[in-house]
């Protein structure tokens, strides 16, 4: 028995490493995005970002003043500055490449008769008793190291000018419209295939799941040509109606599943008791059916956010008119260096899904549970 | 400000304008055939005729407009020349057979295909597997699923970091780069590498889809009835028998439902490819040469056209089975 809970013991550890692992492994990237995001523009391109908590070191060198920079003081020639720039931190010091680091902050070193000292603050004082005649500075090697720097600035500097705002507007105008108005279409319409009895009505079904698959691609050129010939052209009513199109199938589906759940009797008690067949859908279907109505606002909500094919097709390139996942995508063609103002603009564009993700998950679930085909 | 107004307006318009559709239709079919008075019985029957076909009367215009329409206008104008002034027959697809880019697609069609629910799949049923069985599991799910929420295009974003290249030697800012060097490689520009970098591609799509994959087969192993375990169990089945032998034969179903909703995405992937290579250094796919036919240049609303017939015919089969299994279901 001992061995077997031992058994068991090990089983659990694995396991639970195993989640671990697979669950850091998926986590990272967005991890690595988020962190990006906060970091300064040099610090992003200097190092990767899982070393932004640990200071980075650097070696460098600097040179002191040259002869015409000598002072006397006393009996003495003295060259004095800073080796250090704001921010960093002196680790070591040296006067030679071979052995950059040969000496501690504080410490003093012989440099052609010189005496040379630098101080932990970066201050070096070079002492001599002769007048220094070099035309070019002595070279100092400081190694020094840069603490961790967190900054919101990225994301006051995103916001304010790189068109983002602007960007974030035009998405949430697309797609609140765009997330409404095909629930509405879509629930009188699972209600009618889900309760009511007329011919056709196994094959409007089956035409519904059908269309589900359809690649949005078949459908770009004619309708932006019909879009065209209606003089509706490119611009926010297009994209709604666009989307609303594409949105509908997955919409009655779903939601035609979940009303067919519903329990007989109540629809029925109701038909008994005289009421329309309006009245039933708005006071009890309706209300009943609203963890289906959530799921798939969630998902149209998340599929609409993260367009970027339609959105391109059907609204337009010019810079006013992009959403977010075109501004991001236009950042990644045009300004593949600028890796702060990517990062944030690209964490930006994702907080508004993840919320909604996180705070709607149990929907969203539940929504993917019902609208997968069911196989045999 | 402006535009959430607009946004707002529409909102309202458009739930108004629906509303007033179903309500105002309902209202005059009442008052027309009304339920009580002489005819009553007749009249109940024949509304009952007319009333789903109200219900359903914008649904079925916006199905027809935005999918069937387009469809069948595709297979029209995939017969034309580019700008659908000349009938050209079967050029296009003759066309197509002979283009190297579309043979690439094609190529690389099949291996997304392949490797991609595959993965998705296979990681999804170990993530379930085990996740489902400690205590943080909830919470370990949640994160593994949270790439379906990231767009394609933020994905490519997140993935670049992971990708980018420094060269050989210095400091690597990526992290795929960061832990191949530290092993002794040298960094290399993995987007360019070619056959492969249709792989670092194909990762993305696999990052995103095993949440989906997870999630559904963490619902299927639940509904596993516990006395094939528990007798499995008795039997002293070791944990990777319950698992293979007990436990994945009976989500087979859900296992294939989950592989073809996976194929469906990879079918249409654009947005990754688009954003990450746009198709250079042989990661051309169906769907990202379909848009550069079309809104490249001059539209070749022919090409594009025959492109994305290739597409539709390629989903036919899987939609075919789709409604074969729910009519099965309805019955």
């Amino acid at each position: 028995m001992e061995g077997m809970a031992g058994r068991k013991s090990t089983l659990t550890w694995v396991v639970n490493l195993a989640a671990l692992f697979l669950v850091v492994l998926w986590t990272i990237p967005t991890a690595g995005l988020f962190v990006s995001s906060f970091r300064d523009r040099d610090q992003i391109a200097a190092t990767g970002w899982w070393k932004s908590l640990t200071s980075s070191q650097q070696t460098a060198f600097v040179r002191t003043g040259n002869a015409d920079d000598q002072r006397q003081d006393g009996a003495l020639y003295v060259l004095d500055g800073n080796v250090l720039t704001e921010g960093q931190e002196l680790v070591a010091w040296g006067t030679s490449a071979r052995d950059p680091g040969a000496y501690q902050p504080g410490e003093s070193a012989d440099v052609d008769g010189a005496t040379l000292t630098v101080a932990e603050d970066g201050a070096y004082r070079m002492e001599s008793a002769t007048p220094f005649e070099m035309r070019r500075g002595e070279r100092i090697f400081v190694t020094t190291s840069s603490p961790p720097k967190f900054t919101l600035g990225n994301y006051t500097r995103v916001l304010t000018a790189e068109g983002i705002g602007r960007a974030f507007m035009n998405t949430l105008t697309v797609t609140i419209p765009a997330t409404v108005i095909p629930i509405l279409i879509a629930a009188f319409a699972a209600y009618a295939l889900a309760w009511m009895e007329f011919p056709g009505r196994a094959l409007l079904t089956a035409a519904v799941v059908g269309l589900l698959v359809v690649p949005l691609q078949v459908a770009l050129i004619p309708l932006l040509r019909l879009h065209n010939d209606l003089n509706i052209g490119k611009g926010y009513l297009g994209i709604w109606l666009a989307h609303t199109g594409f949105g509908l199938p997955l919409a009655i589906y779903l939601l035609r599943n979940y009303m067919a759940g519903l329990p007989r009797e109540v629809i029925e008690s109701a038909r008994v008791d005289g009421a329309t067949e309006f009245q039933i859908f708005r006071k009890i279907i309706l209300p009943l059916s609203f963890p289906a109505l959530a799921s798939f606002a969630i998902f149209q909500f998340l599929w609409v956010w993260n367009d970027l094919l339609v959105a391109t097709v059907f609204l337009g390139n010019r810079p006013e008119q992009l959403v977010m996942t075109g501004v991001l995508r236009e950042l990644m063609g045009s300004k593949g260096g600028e890796w702060e103002i990517l990062a944030t603009s690209a964490f930006i564009s994702i907080a508004v899904p993840l919320l909604v993700f996180f705070a709607m998950q149990k929907y969203l679930v539940r929504g993917l549970l019902a609208g997968s085909v069911k196989g045999g | 400000m402006e535009l959430l107004l607009l946004a707002v307006g529409t909102i309202a318009v458009g739930v108004l304008g629906c509303m007033a559709w179903f309500w105002g239709s309902n209202y005059v079919l009442d008052a027309i055939l009304p339920p009580r008075g002489p005819n009553a019985g007749d009249n109940i029957r024949r509304a009952g005729m007319i009333r789903p076909w109200l219900f359903l009367g914008p649904a079925i215009l916006f199905l027809g407009v935005y999918l069937v329409y387009p469809v069948l206008n595709s297979i029209w104008l995939s017969l034309f020349n580019g700008s659908s002034t000349q009938f050209v027959g079967g050029d296009n697809y003759a066309w197509l057979a002979q283009d190297a880019k579309f043979r690439e697609s094609m190529i690389n069609n099949f291996f997304w295909l392949l490797i991609v629910p595959a993965l998705a799949t296979l990681f999804g049923l170990i993530a379930a597997q085990l996740t489902d069985r400690i205590r943080w599991g909830n919470f370990g799910k949640s994160l593994i699923f949270m790439p379906m929420a990231i767009s394609f295009v933020g994905a490519g974003v997140i993935w670049k970091f992971i990708y980018e290249y420094r060269e050989p030697g210095t400091e690597q800012i990526g992290l795929l780069n960061a832990i191949w060097q530290s092993l002794g490689g040298t960094a290399q520009t993995w987007l360019t590498l070619q056959p492969w970098n249709n792989f670092f591609l194909m990762i993305v799509l696999v990052w995103i889809q095993t949440g989906f994959a997870m999630v559904i087969l963490s619902a299927a192993l639940r509904g596993i009835p516990e006395e094939t375990i528990e007798a499995a169990v008795l039997d002293g089945a070791t944990p990777w028998q319950i698992f293979f032998k007990i436990k994945v034969p009976q989500i087979l179903g859900t296992i294939a439902v989950v592989w073809t909703t996976i194929t469906i995405t990879v079918l249409k992937v654009f947005d990754i490819v688009f954003v990450m290579t746009n198709g250079q250094w042989g990661t051309q796919v169906l769907a990202n040469l379909m848009y550069d036919w079309m809104f490249r240049g001059t539209p070749d609303y022919g090409r594009g056209s025959a492109i994305a017939i290739v597409l539709m015919i390629l989903v036919l089969p899987i939609m075919i089975w789709n409604i074969r299994n729910v009519r099965k279901e309805m019955r």
